[in-house]
């Protein structure tokens, strides 16, 4: 059975959208399509977990070529876990995107571009979970990341090309070193199985594979936006309509710390740089959240507590233990879902408040209390607040973190505790400034009146006459600073050009527009799973320390590629 | 076997170049330079292949003497997928043109925005016990003033005013 049923979460997806291109013409037909497309998906993920948790690891050649020549998918419990998890989220952000559609025409996300695109990026996202072999694993990240670029420029404004651009390039260098990595993987070893890469890539000499290992989590580092390598996201998620902002977020980077478990458990199981990798997780933790707590900007904050949250995920990881894994692998399932929540929650906010700012907002909870609800659950499951999967996620890593007992380990567990506090102290401003103040704390005017003098400010053309204001600007002779100028006029223009939240003009917000019942339905379901998932901890959890006890085992692994007892 | 010494030479100068070229702020260098990086990355896993034999085909030469084959395809679908994205990239930089006659990567104006914040703002202040003008909110004022020592640090289009 799951011969048929592995490569489904891939083909089905692609097939889906090569149909939704096909009948583009019939918004409501290409609606249904990939609505079933994607709950099909979800189907056979629950079943592959099932099969997955009940039998142990299993693989598939595709095509039938014997194991170390052909493409190889692998359903581990990890994998099977991360689909299920995947593939209900963009679920729920679909059925939120068609809502949105319905409500605003395709004038902002043009919706026969975005059903197959979304299919295409749930395809590279179960490809790259499936993968058993690392090129194959480059080709599952490659088609994500070429949905990704267009979802994130959907519509063209300026500031999703300039986000967009940012993305594009990162993810491009991303790549480039993934690719190199994978050519000298093979130079040194002669394979790209990752099965057969576990038994050979230990027995290359250290200083060779330090230098693969590195360049492996260099790559997916800036995939996952682990800290030095995370400026890229806080730069270009906020610019995309809501319900691509909310699905990167909630699946993107994990896609990148799956990598980096199968990296560090598969391929290196060594533990060479798992102090790097904990010093980067409380750089991740820390950076990550001070970075949140400045900002301003709903989406922004959101953008900056995902980075921040991923060093919990490389925390449990880097530990190195089954504990510290299994904490890690429940934290990636929570984290996916409740990011993925909370953008959507900021769609939502942006319909009701007509911006993001957290500063001109006010007295939402009074105007739409099932909004307040809506971002109140999660924004305290994300803070880690008792009993929800978000104080079992982080509960269970600094309990692995304790157990393990080193000066570094320790520094991780205060690291975290900090920076859950400081979740809790940014999304309670949130809170305290958009929802809970009254309206007339903020009243319309005087925020319009903000707003406008903003718009003045960014839209002034020309550089400041004051002497000083460019290096060198003083010895040029008279055409080159008029070129200067030209040339600061441009830029200025290419940067400030129609920033989203902008009123049309002075004294005017935007109308408030009322909040489809889709959207809030898709959220709030969404909402309900991640309480849900406080619910299921327990059997979620005891999933997780399978999954992560297989993971350091290795044999369930090799031997689903193999067959018992082979020596590949 | 003798070890070429071309390859590597080859495989470094390109790397160097394109890493040059993608660190500049216009974006059809950006374009060249990720070409430049590509290639150089299609070389490295050339390279992987072993020394140079013959063309893999059974009946064509003896096995003994095949080039590795495996690089070669790996190659094909890198090209393919650089190919793809570089075409991607040359439609945004068209776009960018297109929106602002312009194609610099752009600043993040947000950013800007926290950035300039002085100490005593929004964090610090109840904004709401203020006069309307002195709000954080929007910081709308506080920014007035900064206009000019903002100016200061921004990089402007490379090499706009010497060329």
């Amino acid at each position: 059975m799951i011969e048929v049923l592995a490569p489904l979460p891939v083909l089905l997806p692609l097939l889906g959208a090569a149909g939704a291109l096909l009948v583009s013409g019939h918004p409501s037909f290409q609606r249904t399509l990939s609505t079933t497309v994607l709950t099909a998906v979800l189907a056979v993920s629950v079943v592959l977990l099932f099969v997955a948790d009940a039998e142990g690891a299993s693989s598939v050649s595709v095509g039938g070529w014997p194991v170390p020549l052909g493409i190889v998918l692998v359903v581990d419990r990890l994998s099977a876990l991360m689909l299920v998890v995947a593939s209900t989220v963009a679920l729920g952000v679909l059925v939120f995107a068609v809502g949105q559609g319905a409500a605003d025409g395709s004038e902002e996300t043009p919706l026969s571009i975005f059903h197959p695109t979304f299919l295409v990026l749930v395809a590279g996202v179960s490809n790259a979970f499936l993968a058993g072999d690392l090129f194959n694993l480059y080709v599952g990240f490659e088609i994500l990341l070429m949905a990704s670029y267009v979802l994130l420029t959907l519509g063209g404004t300026a500031a999703r090309i300039r986000g967009g651009i940012t993305y594009i390039v990162v993810s491009l260098t991303s790549s480039l070193v993934f690719l190199a990595a994978i050519g000298l993987v093979y130079a040194a070893t002669g394979t790209v199985n990752m099965a057969q890469l576990a038994v050979r890539l230990g027995e290359l000499p250290e200083g060779t594979q330090v230098l693969l290992q590195s360049m492996l989590l260099i790559a997916f580092g800036i995939k996952a936006a682990v800290f030095p390598l995370s400026a890229w996201l806080p730069d270009s998620y906020p610019t995309a309509p809501a319900p691509v902002t909310a699905v990167f977020a909630g699946l993107l980077t994990k896609v990148g710390v799956y990598a980096i478990i199968r990296t560090q458990t598969l391929l290196f199981p060594g533990g060479a740089l798992d102090d790097l990798l904990l010093w980067a997780a409380l750089a991740t933790m820390v950076v990550g959240i001070l970075g949140a707590v400045a900002q301003s900007d709903l989406r922004r904050m959101l953008s900056f507590t995902l980075v921040s949250h991923i060093g919990y995920m490389v925390f449990g990881i880097a530990l190195g233990t089954a504990a510290g894994l299994a904490g890690a692998v429940f934290y990636v399932a929570h984290h996916i879902a409740i990011q993925t929540t909370l953008f959507l929650v900021a769609g939502l906010v942006e319909r009701q408040g007509g911006t993001t700012n957290v500063d001109r907002l006010g007295g939402l909870a009074r105007r739409s209390p099932l909004l307040a609800v809506l971002f109140f659950v999660p924004a305290m499951n994300l803070a880690g607040i008792p009993p929800l999967s978000g104080f079992i996620g982080k509960l269970g890593l600094l309990q692995a973190g304790v157990a393990v007992g080193s000066a570094e380990s320790l520094a991780l567990v205060a690291g975290g505790v900090v920076t859950s506090l400081l979740t809790l102290l940014a999304v309670a401003r949130v809170w305290t400034r958009a929802f809970w103040r009254s309206p007339n704390q903020s009243p319309a005017e005087d925020t319009a009146g903000a707003a406008a003098a903003d718009a003045t400010l960014r839209r002034r053309p020309g550089p400041p006459d004051g002497a000083g204001a460019f290096d060198g600007a003083e010895s040029a002779d008279g055409p080159a600073r008029t070129a200067l100028q030209d040339a600061w006029r441009r830029h200025t223009a290419v940067a400030t050009a129609s920033e989203p939240d902008l009123p049309p003009a002075a004294g005017a917000v935007r109308a408030l527009r009322p909040l489809p019942r889709t959207m809030v339905g898709a959220t709030a379901a969404l909402v309900v799973l991640t309480v849900a998932l406080t619910g299921l901890a327990g059997p979620l959890y005891g999933l997780a320390d399978r999954a992560a006890t297989d993971l350091l085992d290795r044999t369930p692994y090799v031997s689903s590629v193999f067959g018992e007892g082979e020596v590949p | 076997m003798t070890p070429t010494v071309v390859l590597p030479v080859m495989i470094g100068g390109l790397y160097a170049a394109g890493v040059y070229l993608l660190l500049d702020r216009s974006l059809t260098r950006v374009l060249l330079g990720f070409l430049l990086l590509g290639n150089a990355t299609n070389l490295l896993v050339l390279s992987t292949g072993g020394p140079a034999g013959s063309a893999p085909i059974l009946g064509y030469s003896e096995p003994e003497g095949f080039n590795d084959p495996l690089p070669q395809a790996l190659i094909l679908t890198a090209i393919v997928i650089t190919f793809g994205v570089a075409a991607f990239l040359l439609a945004m930089i068209h776009r960018s043109w297109r929106l602002a006659r312009n194609e610099a990567v752009g600043t993040d104006e947000e950013d800007r925005r926290v950035a300039a914040r002085r100490a005593l703002d929004a964090d610090e202040l109840d904004p709401d016990e203020l006069a309307p003008d002195d709000r954080a909110a929007g910081h709308a004022d506080s920014l007035h003033g900064d206009v000019e020592e903002l100016a200061d640090d921004i990089d402007l289009p490379a090499g706009s005013g010497s060329r």
